[in-house]
Formats: structure tokens, sequence, C-alpha cells
């Protein structure tokens, strides 16, 4: 099994051993830091216990933290912060590796124990309920179900939003491309914050269109002069035509930060990173506490308030799991690059949309991908760096 | 067989006298129950529709995604780390006054950590998945999310502080001494876990580099020393109301102690809160916006101002209230200082503390908040829970301390009822 590589460099481990369980101080590891701009390759090698150089050290302290690894090889990356890394793919991916193998591990068993007294206790109630929403009450987080349960959950789906929408819905579960790691850019000098990248947002990921009307874009109107100070950006503004004088605009959404602030707060796993550097969200896993919204720096989260409103007739059927199916009431959500469009070899939605080529798309590990071509030979900037999310938005001027 | 059978009995005999004595006692009770109640249920009603509809039926946004609720829970955790403040000095030094209410303390502290938890419930959007946060059965993000710790260390902290007072008010059924090498550890680990709590409370708010306002790391200090102040001060005033309503003796000694405690919170409460003041202002940078909002208004946006302003007043108030001798050994003037920071802290640690973080928010809008009537109801709500609870709790614990309910008044009701069935059967022999 391989994880996408991501970065300038990376990392690659190798495990060879005989008990092919856990990463033991006599197990031999195999690292090759590779950079993928120039392709040179250095290898490591070594046993659990050794000391490797200072790139290496940093992840040889994670395998020795009794991670079990039942993947052989791995890529990860070495320019970004290596810990929160794997605590945000690896170790969980891993867990739920592990527990696929594993037959009956304790925890599945204590779930197990629970939920069948829970479900017992809470009898008179659950019979009232019906078993669409005894299965949603008990429904697995997406990471952990097979391939078979995610298939029923699936068609459940399709089914209800058949009935609901009138649609055939095609809801794909499409995993993360290898060697892909998204990035976008935005060109300044060209945005006439004409806001029709908002609202082509709003029609292809089926957000709720009144009481409230959710965005995932934001355009910031800003005097000419300034561009830190958000303070005295204007959010609402609505003049006749686009663009007006003595003024800038600043789309912003969520920056698909490499180190999201959002996912190191939720405190139950509902959102993660997925391996082409995506931020998702499971809907159906979230509690609706708002950690997430509060630890965002660029507001690229927002929640369902009440129960949303998506008219029959503008509905997309074409979706992805954990991207633009319709939602539910008090369930955070965000940009997700269009998931359902970029992993099927297309634009997002906004891209397509801007009517002066403002933005961009690309994979950041394809050294000839126009996201590359930008990072190398325009001018770009990214939104409050200070904060170290190393987000992979780049805004950019003509240079 | 004999032991179990009584034993058992004994058990039912408690149960029934404790249902017996909450459901007994003056018309104030009744009428104070009886209000609690009323307002309960109008607070469950709210809640109803709320989760009905959705948190659209409270006025948060996207823009200031947490309100009153929050506020509260930030309030209620410090209430109840304050039962730290009685611990201390009864265990370790001794001190005879505050020894004897200590129990009531703790109990005081797990009430008001029940009503924090009750604030998190009803601020979450999906109560229905609320398992998927159970450690080993649901994906509990721990150690990295602050949350999930809160989570654990709230829980730990109702756990340690039902079980301190449990056991010793058993003991006291008993009349028995405590097995203190049993409890002492206990009582020990409460004390840092008291100050966890607040810690990790503050530490929620405080790893969020995205909101200026609370990345301060003068957070949790603040957090400990406002807690300190507001927790004695409720504190206080429970404890007159115990001495007039039972048999219970406490002295006035104890409550001017406490009072002194506060005094020195309180002074290290106002000098953070100078010190932060002084940093915001001095270096002036873009990150003195929240400040400018909670403490003179931000373009025209000036909904917290009075209140922060009352806040800033009450609490200097009391603070000279309780430095000063002879007003804070009078108990006029220490109620009323007691009042003024039970409310000023309330304003500074609740709204004054959570509103300011969300405005302007992280791309410069500003958003005024005002809780609607629903928050306001739920709130009402669980506040009267947390009296509630802590009313029947005190209904309980006040008699066995004062030594009116225990086993030896039982074992009298057996050997009288023993003694009357003898008599009864003799006379049947007689006949």
């Amino acid at each position: 099994m391989q994880r996408a590589c991501a970065g300038v460099s990376t990392v690659m481990m190798q495990k060879t051993g005989i008990n092919s369980g856990s990463i033991t101080e006599n197990s031999l590891i195999l690292l090759k830091v590779t950079d993928s701009v120039e392709n040179a390759t250095e290898t490591f090698t070594g046993t659990g216990k050794q000391g490797f150089t200072e790139k290496g050290q940093d992840f040889l302290w994670e395998l020795e933290s009794e991670t079990i690894c039942s993947v052989p090889t791995v890529m990860i990356p070495t320019n970004l912060n290596l810990k929160s890394w794997f605590q945000n793919h690896l170790r969980f991916g891993q867990r739920i590796e592990e527990m696929k193998n594993k037959h009956y591990t304790r925890r599945e068993f204590l779930r197990h124990l629970t939920l069948t007294t829970l479900a017992s206790m809470s009898l008179p109630i659950l019979s009232s309920c019906s078993k669409d929403e005894i299965e949603d009450f008990l429904q697995k987080h997406f990471l952990e179900m097979t391939e078979e349960e995610k298939k029923q959950v699936i068609a459940k789906l399709e089914k209800r939003y058949f009935e609901q929408y009138g649609k055939k819905f095609q809801i794909s579960t499409k995993a993360a491309l290898p060697e892909t790691l998204w990035g976008y850019g935005l060109e300044l000098s060209r945005c006439i914050g004409c806001r029709r990248c908002v609202y082509a947002c709003v029609q292809e990921n089926n957000h709720s269109r009144y009481a409230r009307q959710l965005h995932w874009i934001r355009v910031l109107r800003l005097k000419r002069g300034n561009l830190i100070n958000l303070e005295d950006s204007e959010h609402y503004y609505a003049p006749e035509t686009v663009p007006e004088k003595g003024f800038v605009y600043l789309p912003v959404q969520c920056q698909q930060c490499q180190n999201p602030p959002c996912v190191k707060v939720c405190p139950i796993h509902a959102t993660w990173q997925e391996p082409d550097g995506i931020v998702v969200v499971d809907y159906n896993w979230c509690i609706g506490c708002r950690y997430c919204i509060a630890a965002c720096p660029y507001k690229g989260r927002v929640f369902n308030w009440a129960e949303p409103n998506l008219p029959k007739d503008e509905v997309n059927p074409n979706v992805h799991y954990l991207g633009n199916r319709p939602r539910m009431k008090c369930a955070v959500e965000k940009c997700t690059y269009c998931i359902q469009r970029v992993r099927e070899g297309r634009y997002p939605a906004c891209v397509e949309a801007c009517p002066t080529g403002s933005r961009k798309f690309g994979n950041l590990l394809d050294p000839k991908s126009e996201i590359r071509y930008i990072i190398e030979r325009k001018r770009v900037f990214r939104l409050k760096e200070d904060l170290n999310t190393e987000p992979k938005f780049y805004y950019f001027f003509e240079s | 067989m004999k032991p179990i059978r009584e034993t058992l009995r004994e058990t039912w005999h408690f149960y029934r006298q404790t249902l017996t004595l909450v459901t007994h006692g003056s018309k104030i009770y009744y009428a104070w129950c009886l209000s609690l109640l009323a307002i309960m249920v109008v607070g469950f009603l709210f809640y109803w529709k709320q989760h009905e509809m959705g948190l659209i039926e409270t006025n948060m946004t996207d823009q200031v995604s947490w309100g009153l609720y929050i506020a509260n829970f930030t309030y209620l955790v410090g209430m109840a780390a304050a039962a730290v403040l009685l611990v201390i000095p009864s265990y370790i030094y001794q001190f005879k006054p505050i020894k004897e209410i200590v129990v009531l303390g703790e109990l005081f502290a797990a009430s008001s950590i029940i009503m924090a938890i009750l604030f998190v419930m009803v601020d979450l959007g999906r109560l229905d998945r609320v398992w998927h946060m159970i450690p080993f059965i649901g994906s509990m993000n721990f150690p990295t999310s602050l949350l999930a710790w809160d989570v654990i260390v709230l829980n730990g902290y109702l756990l340690l502080n039902l079980f301190i007072p449990i056991y010793l008010l058993v003991k006291f059924y008993y009349r028995r001494e405590p097995n203190w090498k049993f409890i002492l550890p206990f009582i020990l680990l409460s004390i840092p876990w008291a100050v966890g709590i607040h810690t990790v409370t503050a530490f929620l708010y405080n790893g969020l580099a995205a909101r200026p306002f609370w990345n301060a790391s003068i957070l949790a200090p603040r957090f400990l020393a406002s807690a300190f102040c507001s927790g004695p001060a409720i504190i206080i005033i429970i404890f007159q109301i115990i001495r007039k309503v039972s048999s219970i003796h406490l002295e006035d000694k104890a409550l001017f102690k406490i009072a002194e405690l506060i005094a020195y919170a309180m002074f290290l409460n106002l000098f953070l809160l100078g010190a932060e003041i002084f940093k915001e202002y001095y270096s002036n940078t873009v990150h003195i916006a929240s400040f400018k909002y909670l403490f003179e208004g931000l373009h025209h946006h000036n909904a917290l101002v009075p209140w922060i302003w009352a806040a800033m007043a009450m609490n200097v108030t009391a603070f000279f209230l309780f430095l000063i001798p002879p007003t804070r050994k009078r108990l006029s003037t220490l109620n009323l200082g007691c009042l003024l920071i039970i409310v000023g802290v309330w304003i500074e640690k609740g709204p004054g503390f959570v509103i300011p973080g969300f405005v302007p928010d992280p791309l410069g809008e500003i958003h005024e908040y005002v809780p609607n009537l629903v928050e306001l109801m739920v709130s009402f709500g669980i506040w009267a829970t947390g009296f509630f609870i802590f009313t029947l709790l005190m209904k309980v614990a006040l008699p066995i301390e004062t030594g009116e309910f225990s086993h030896i008044e039982y074992e009298k009701g057996v050997i009288t009822r023993k003694t009357l069935e003898a008599t009864a059967s003799l006379y049947k022999i007689k006949k």
C-alpha cells in the first residue's frame, strides 16, 4: 500500500523484518529521502533503535513510540511538520488498517458491547425510530468503514436523495490520486470582485440557498494600499458594477493548510487531511461543536445552523461522499477544492467560473503543472503565513 | 445470608429515608424547589425547540460561533475549580472551621461541573452523535485536541468530587472515622486536578492562533485567579444559607478566612488583567481590535462596553471591601462583596471573554452578538438544574453531617421495632 508523497522532498520508509506486525528494535528500516525536483535520492538504513540523520531522527522518534506499522512502504513529506502529519494521516489511517486485519480488537469489542447495551436500554426510544434513523445513529466513521459498508451507506444515501430531490445521484467515494498534492493560485491583480466564483461554488456544491445561505468563498473588498489588515475590509460590498476605482478584491476560501489547525482541534477526528492534501469532513461524524470554526484563521468553515434549504431543481447530482453531497443540519462544512471534480481530472467550479482567469489550479508535485509554474515565476504569497499553517493556496501578482 | 439481607434492608431504608428527606421541608423549601423545577421545564421546552430546528434558534452565527452557552461553561468550570480552595487548608493544614464544610464545598463543585457539562451539551449541534466522543467507543482525538482533554478532565473531576464526599458521608452515616490512608490520596489528587480542569479549559482557547484575543500566555493564570474569586464568593453565600436552614454550625471565622483568600485572588486577577491591558495598548498592534471592541467599542459597535465597565467597577469595589478588615468582617458588606464578585467575574470570564474572541472575526468582519430568548431560557434552565441538584444533595448531606440521619438512628428504629415485636409475641404467648 502506498500513501501519496507530498511536498518537494519526501521520505520513503521501507520496513523489512520477520515479524510483520510492529516495528521493534530489531526491524530494519530503509529511509529514502527523495527530492522530487531534481530526483536526487539519498538512502539511510538502520534498525528501529538506531539514530539517523536529522530528518531521519524526526521520523524515528515517531516510529519508536509504539507506532504499529502494517504498511510496508510509506511516503511522507519531510518539509512539513512530520509529527502532525503522522498524527493526522498515518497513525489514524494505520489504526484503521490494523483494525481491519484483526477481527475483534478490544476497542471494537467495547464499542459493540456499549452500543448493544445502549441500544437495549433505549429500546423504547429506538423502536419509535425508523430503521434509517437507527442506521444513521450507529453509522461508522468513513475511514473505518469497509468497502462493503461504504457501498451500503452509498446505496442508502442514493435512495434517500432520490426520494428527497427526485434525481438519481452518483455518489463517489473515489480515493486520492497517487502522487498528487493539490495547490491553488489566485492572481490578485486580475480579480475584479464579481463573485461569480462564489455562486458557481454554491451551485456546484449543493449549498443551502436561503435561511441561511452558505458560501465557501468570501470576497473581501480592500482599499488600495492595504492587504494585510483585514479589519478595514468590506465583505458585503454591492456596487452597480465592478471593479470599483480605488479598491482591490481578495477572495478567501479554505486555504487547504498542510498544517491545518481545524484538524488538530477536532475532538473526534471528524475532519482530516486526505493524501492529496484536501481537508475533508465526514458530515455524518461531526458533532457540531464548532471548535474548528474557532480555530480556522481564514474563516474557511461554515456551519449548517438549520436544515439546509436546497431546491429540487437546483441540485447537482454528481457528488462525492466527502464533498458536495447534500448535507444535514448542525454539521460543519468547507471548501474541498471540488473533490468530486478534481479527482476525476476536472478543474474546481470556481476556476472554471472565473471570467478573468484569475484562478489557477494544479498538482504541486508535478514540476510541469501550472501551479508550479506560477510559484516558480510569479510573486506569490500566502495569507497569514506567520501562523505557520502552510496553506496550499497561493495569491500572486503579475511579475 | 443474614448480614446481606440486613445490609439490603438498611440500603432500602436509606433510600426511603433520603426520599422522605428531599420531599419534606419548609414552605420556603417547597417554593424554592418548585420554582427551580418550573424554570427547568421552561428551559427544557426551549431546548427542545432548539434541538428540533437546529442552532438557528440561537443568535449564534458563523462569525460569532460560540455564545452564551460556552460563556457560562467557562465560568462554571472556574466555580468548580474553586472547591480546591477549601480542600487545601482543611486537609493539609487541618484548619478546623473550614474542615467541617469541605464536603459541602465538594458537592458544590460536583453540581457546578454538571452544569458546565450541560452547557457544552446544549451547545452541540448533534447531541445524537455525542457517543463519538466516548473514549474507545468513538474516535476521540486524544491527546491532540484540547476538547478531548476537557472531556476527560471534567468527567474525572466530577467523579472525584462525587466519590470523596460520598465516601466521607457514608462514614459519617456509620459514625466511623474515615480511613484516611485510603481517601487522602484522592483528596490530594483533587487539588492538582482542580487546577488542571481550569488550565485545560484555558488552553482550549489559548491554543488557537487564529484568535489573538485568546492567544495570550497569561490566559491560564488569569482563569485561575478569577476562578478563585467567584467560586469562594458563592460558597460564602451558600454557607450562610445552610447555617440558617440547618442545625449545622459554621463559624464566621471560616467565612472571613475564605474572604481573605478571595482578596488575594482578586488582587492577582486585577494585576494580570492590568498586565494584559498594558501590553495590548502600549504595543498597539492590529491585535488590539478585540480589546478595543470590549473596552471602548470598535467602529461604533459597543454592545459589551457598558457590561465590561460594570464588571470592572464591581471587581475593584469588591477587592477593597475584602481587603479592608472592618468591611470584610461585617456580614452585610461581606455579602455585598460576594454578590459583586459573582456578577463581575461572570461578565469578565463569561461573555466578556468568549465574545470578543470572535469580534472582529479572522477576516476582519464585525458582527455583534447578543443572546436571544432561547439561549437565555436554556441557560436559566441549566442554572436551575444545578441549583436543584445542589439543593437535593444538601438536603441529604446536612442531616448526615449533623447526625440526624445516621446508622445509629436507623438501629434505634430497628431496636424499637424488635422490642415491639418481642413484646407482641410475649403478649401472644401470655394469651
